[in-house]
């Protein structure tokens, strides 16, 4: 098979195994891609974590103990896809703590209240949950088989992050305000999460069916879906731009890319400090792979 | 060593496949795909298959055309046309 026959064969919705012959480029942008999924999963626990043990309630710690142990979970099962494409998960975690792998935007930034652990559950899982949708019709089989049970357990997460924003919502104005400055902290990430505006005829990952959604159509879609519901309880959007308009698309203030560049490259506010913290416990826990593994 | 996970959602469904777990033995290989596909009450039960046990089949050739084996072999339509001309049951066309 050619690379032109391949790129035809995915263009017609095939689908490819993981023993099947493929362009070496092809390969590289699944790797790459996957990993960065995947220590996304890893480091994303973090700003949580930091709010397990100051969670108000004994439910809420448990809740917040079994979705941390969900995006883990994750993580092993994307970084045994990255394995089978020819990438240890010891070389992956090297990579990360060794500041050298990517992880998205989001997880680079403090988690200052509890509303920031509601807005997390609720917008951040959201917009993760679009990109991993369209993940489902992946050209790479494999990636796109773990991605069911990712996108069903995720959809819990936004459940326990409504229920933690709703309780708020409905509590004292304190804990109202709470929820509005942790959107108004948010927000910007949130526009910067799926990525540019490339069009979709430049965007590589679409050339090789690894992505099957342009950057802004998820964005449009997660705009579409949840302003409303921020909406409807009251609370604002920080952005005197945003707008639907008459074609039915979102107008919005450009978001920040300067800022996502720096962010994902390793200079968000908290990005030393995680991967810090990510290195100690790879290196403490070492004994733990060596035992189980002899 | 990589055990390969099924999964059976309900009983008497097929198993399929559902990713894989890393574990140095069966017992490890359970204890980790107990943990990703089963702690929601999601499965009725899994099969865990060390990957050296899988024996793949690829190409199913048909050297000899042997259409009568497929749906695509049979064509009735022309010959039921013939058929009922002979026999004058042609239906009436509709509108």
């Amino acid at each position: 098979m050619t690379e032109a026959q391949f790129v035809d064969y995915l263009h017609a919705g095939g689908q490819v195994e993981a023993g099947d012959w493929m362009p070496d480029e092809y390969r590289a942008r699944l790797v790459k891609f996957i990993q960065m999924h995947g220590s996304s999963e890893l480091m994303g626990v973090l700003p949580e974590r930091e709010w397990i043990l100051r969670a108000p309630t004994l439910q809420r710690k448990l809740a917040l103990t079994a979705k941390v142990q969900d995006e883990v979970g994750h993580a092993q099962l994307i970084y045994r896809v990255v394995e089978d494409l020819g990438k240890s998960r010891e070389d992956c975690l090297a990579e990360l703590v060794a500041g050298e792998a990517k992880f998205h935007n989001v997880f680079h930034y403090p988690t200052k209240t509890w509303g920031d652990v509601g807005v997390i559950a609720w917008l951040v899982d959201a917009a993760a949950i679009i990109s991993q949708k369209a993940l489902l019709k992946c050209s790479y089989a494999p990636y796109a088989r773990i991605m069911k049970k990712i996108c069903w357990e995720e959809s819990f997460h936004i459940l326990h992050g409504r229920d933690v924003v709703l309780a708020m919502v409905t509590g004292t104005d304190a804990q109202r305000e709470l929820v509005q400055e942790a959107i108004d902290r948010w927000w910007g990430p949130l526009m910067q999460f799926h990525g540019t505006k490339t069009p979709a005829e430049e965007d590589p990952m679409l050339h090789w069916r690894i992505k099957s959604q342009a950057n802004e159509d998820a964005r449009q879609q997660f705009l579409d879906g949840y302003v409303p519901q921020i909406r409807e309880l009251g609370l604002t959007v920080p952005d005197p731009k945003l707008r639907r308009g008459a074609d039915d698309v979102w107008e919005y203030t450009e978001p920040d890319w300067d800022e996502l560049k720096a962010v994902v490259t390793g200079h968000g506010p908290r990005s030393a400090e995680r991967l810090e913290l990510r290195r100690r416990f790879l290196e403490q826990e070492r004994w733990v792979r060596e035992a189980v593994a002899a | 060593m990589i055990f390969e996970v099924f999964r059976q959602e309900k009983k008497g469904q097929a198993f399929q496949h559902a990713g894989s777990v890393d574990a140095p033995d069966a017992a490890f290989a359970e204890a980790w795909a107990r943990e990703q596909f089963g702690r929601r009450g999601e499965s009725e039960a899994l099969w865990l298959v060390a990957r050296e046990a899988v024996h793949e089949v690829h190409d199913f050739p048909d050297e000899f055309d042997l259409k009568y084996r497929r749906v695509d072999g049979y064509s009735l339509k022309v010959r039921l046309k013939e058929a009922r001309e002979r026999a004058g049951t042609t239906p009436a066309r509709a509108g």
